[in-house]
């Protein structure tokens, strides 16, 4: 056994030394939330499935203050995820050419954000149609 | 030479991302804030007879079934490909648990979707 100890330099807390590898750890954080609202949406669909007395006890879980103060901080999380998806897209996609000149990235960001207001104002409107 | 199966994963992942950035925000509003509360939208808009008809119907299906499957695969490759970050060491037992648990929750909401019929 050699006496050596070389020196290693700790990675615990790694992401907190950089605001931008703060940013990145929330980007990848939203991964939790996205996996929570998906339980959230299966619960319901197995609920809905057992029938109408288990279906609302799904909705009675949804009104209470502590599914309320959680489904808060998804939207924010969610908010978030949709920001930081557009934010990274000019890099997880191929390059873009219009008229033989690059798409900037801050342009296909924006397309992107764009997209997403559309959408969501979209989903509002055709769930409100198909309300009572 | 074996094909890789990264595309798969990575196809699964860039498709819940993107569902999930055009619509998670507003979905999660409806679902979990407007409709409990009255806010916006009448609390009758997810009354189990209103719901079940939109279960039923193939496009209601299909949308509760994209929406349940692609948001976990999405978040399963994410948190996997996050492991490392967080100092922990993966193989095949990581890849394992965050890809089956992926697929389990979306065999139940296949299979929770077929039992409320057609």
């Amino acid at each position: 056994m050699s006496g050596r100890r070389p020196y290693v330099r700790s990675m615990s807390g790694w992401w907190r030394r950089d605001p931008f590898f703060v940013r990145y750890m929330i980007r990848e954080a939203t991964a939790l939330i996205v996996a929570l609202y998906a339980l959230v949406l299966l619960a319901g669909a197995l609920c809905l499935s057992a029938g109408e007395g288990a279906w609302n006890g799904w909705l009675a879980m949804l009104r209470s203050p502590v599914s309320i103060a959680v489904h808060v901080l998804m939207l924010a999380a969610m908010i978030y995820h949709t920001y930081s998806w557009f934010e990274i897209m000019p890099k997880t996609m191929p390059a873009v050419f219009v008229g033989g000149r690059r798409l900037a990235a801050t342009t296909i960001t924006m397309l992107g954000l764009a997209a997403a207001v559309a959408a969501t104002v979209a989903l509002f409107v055709v769930v409100r149609m198909l309300g009572p | 030479m074996k094909r890789s199966n990264a595309p798969v994963f990575w196809g699964l992942f860039g498709a819940g991302g993107m569902l999930s950035a055009l619509f998670a925000p507003m979905l999660v509003f409806i679902t979990g804030i407007a409709v409990p509360l009255g806010l916006l939208l009448p609390r009758d808009l997810m009354s189990y007879p209103r719901m079940l008809a939109f279960a039923r119907h193939w496009a209601g299906k299909t949308f509760v079934f994209a929406v349940i499957a692609l948001f976990i695969w999405h978040a399963a490759h994410r948190i996997f490909h996050s492991l490392h970050d967080v100092g922990i060491r993966t193989g095949p037992l990581a890849r394992l648990l965050c890809y089956g648990s992926a697929a389990l929750v979306s065999a139940l909401a296949l299979w929770s979707l077929w039992a409320i019929g057609f």
